[in-house]
């Protein structure tokens, strides 16, 4: 299992998929931002390996999320950092692990507080279905189908690595 | 927890310590307090965006409920939840119902059937938001903006905040609060916040008409002479001198006050060069403070009033969330039992 998660491997996926998108898409100067804490570790191999020259954003969704009515505020929630204007931009937006799409939904709410892009470009490291909303990466590192026992992680941000964990043992 | 406080602190955190009304800052941890100002800090962020709302507290209802007047704090509290996307009822009481004779619990009954999720409360008398909150229905959450002498926690932790943001933290830090301290609630709430989050030293500087009794017990040292108590400080807060309080001759005139407990920029230079100036306003200028220092570069009163926004959206969103998560719990043992 661990050769399968592979972290270079899944950045290259990533990294190539990315090129391929933008490519098709025509965009050369994309907007990159970060969902905390993964995908602000990925926005920042990836903004390196993309050759961009502006810093990423960093996005803190605590305020945007749709359980709070159910568990509260998140206490240990952190400003949000968006260093440009997403006015008409043009957004790659990176998180570790897609499963509902919730954290996605949260974090497109929360970007066009910030103004309206141009477009969104959803990329993440792992997507393990499981989908309760009806929304799609653009890009992803690797596709899993894990056991009902069976969590999977990205810890960092230095090293960068995958960590399974087998859950409730 | 002081011995002279009647008041029961639980009353304010969730079994599992999570907050649930903000009445005093008695009973809180540190950990709490840091967590208080950690979240303000995400929403002074929010503050800087073209759109200045998070959708936290969107569907909800929340009844400032002032038996006081008070701009300030009223309006900073309705920008606050209205940047919640709570829906914002503002109830002048002095105005309202109560004069017709109506009593308190009548009048929030009536506004519980309104379906409101949250009282701010505003009252003259000590101990008035904790008895709300003892009698309201579970899961609406009471915030204290002022409550007679006994505490005033929001504009505390708004004093706070502003002390971190300048200073980087609390420890090794010297604190002096300057005048009017027997009639301020604030005072007692800044003293408290002050001790539980570790500065090295909290002194009040004050005439002793103008201490309550045994006030070192607060946790603080008493200087009557101002030259020797700015020594050495980093914060310096001064006090409204609040003549509408006043009953009986406490104070020689307002002229004498000045030259004593004044905060001018001779008195200032005593202090530490880095050293800064608050004020939780209004400010009486040439009463309590200089005009050139309330308007010079050590001053950071205007930092104290958008700091103000931060702290109270923080503490509503904390204490409604905990009412939800309670909510949630109580609905599931339900299904249970």
């Amino acid at each position: 299992m661990t050769a399968l998660l592979d972290i270079d491997q899944l950045l290259n996926e990533l990294e190539s998929g990315l090129r391929q998108v933008l490519a098709d898409r025509g965009v050369d100067q994309p907007a990159l931002i970060g969902i905390r804490t993964g995908g602000v570790w990925l926005a920042d191999v990836l903004s390196k390996r993309l050759g961009l020259d502006e810093p990423f954003g960093e996005l803190d969704i605590s305020f945007y999320r749709d359980d709070f009515s159910r568990i509260g505020l998140n206490p240990r929630v952190k400003p949000s950092s968006l260093p440009f204007d997403t006015e008409g931009r043009d957004v790659i937006l990176i998180d570790d692990v897609i499963m509902s799409g919730r954290t996605i939904r949260a974090a497109m709410n929360e970007i066009f507080d910030y103004g309206r892009p141009a477009s969104i470009i959803l990329a993440t490291l792992i997507d393990l279905g499981a989908r309760e909303l009806p929304v799609q990466p653009d890009v992803v590192g690797r596709t899993l189908a894990l056991e009902e026992h069976q969590r999977v992680k990205l810890r960092g941000p230095e090293p960068l690595h995958i960590e399974l964990q087998e859950a409730g043992h | 927890m002081t011995a002279n406080d009647p008041f029961p602190h639980h009353l304010q955190l969730t079994r599992d310590g999570q907050l649930r009304h903000f009445l005093t800052l008695d009973g809180l941890s540190r950990d709490l307090l840091t967590d208080i100002l950690d979240t303000a800090d995400s929403f002074i962020e929010v503050g800087e965006r073209t759109i200045k709302k998070v959708p936290l507290l969107r569907g909800r209802t929340v009844v400032n409920l002032f038996f006081e007047s008070s701009t300030r704090t009223r309006s900073t509290f309705e920008l606050a939840a209205k940047r919640l996307s709570a829906d914002v009822l503002n109830l002048d009481i002095s105005t309202s119902a109560t004069s017709k004779g109506e009593s308190l619990s009548d009048t929030l009954l009536n506004l519980e059937a309104m379906a409101s999720d949250m009282f701010v409360v505003r009252h003259s008398q000590s101990g008035a938001p904790h008895f709300i909150a003892e009698s309201v229905t579970p899961g609406v959450a009471i915030i204290n903006a002022g409550d007679g002498r006994h505490a005033h926690p929001t504009q505390a932790m708004l004093d706070m905040l502003t002390i971190r943001q300048h200073k980087g933290g609390f420890e090794g830090l010297k604190v002096a609060i300057v005048g009017d301290v027997l009639h301020s609630r604030v005072a007692r709430s800044q003293i408290r916040a002050l001790n539980v989050l570790g500065v090295a030293e909290v002194r009040v500087i004050a005439p002793g008409t103008l201490l309550p009794k045994d006030v070192e017990r607060l946790g603080c040292t008493v200087h009557y002479d101002m030259a020797e108590g700015m020594k050495d400080l980093d914060v310096v807060i001064m006090l409204r001198l609040q003549n509408e309080r006043m009953e009986g001759a406490l104070l020689p005139s307002e002229r004498e006050f000045y030259r004593l407990y004044g905060l001018s920029r001779d008195k200032l230079a005593l202090a530490h060069p880095d050293c800064i100036v608050m004020h939780p306003g209004p400010i009486n200028r040439g009463v309590e403070i200089e005009s050139a220092v309330a308007d010079g570069p050590q001053s950071v009163i205007l930092n104290q009033v958008t700091n103000g926004i931060a702290i109270r959206m923080a503490v509503m969103s904390m204490a409604m969330g905990g009412q939800l998560a309670e909510r949630q719990r109580t609905q599931a043992q339900g299904g249970q039992v």
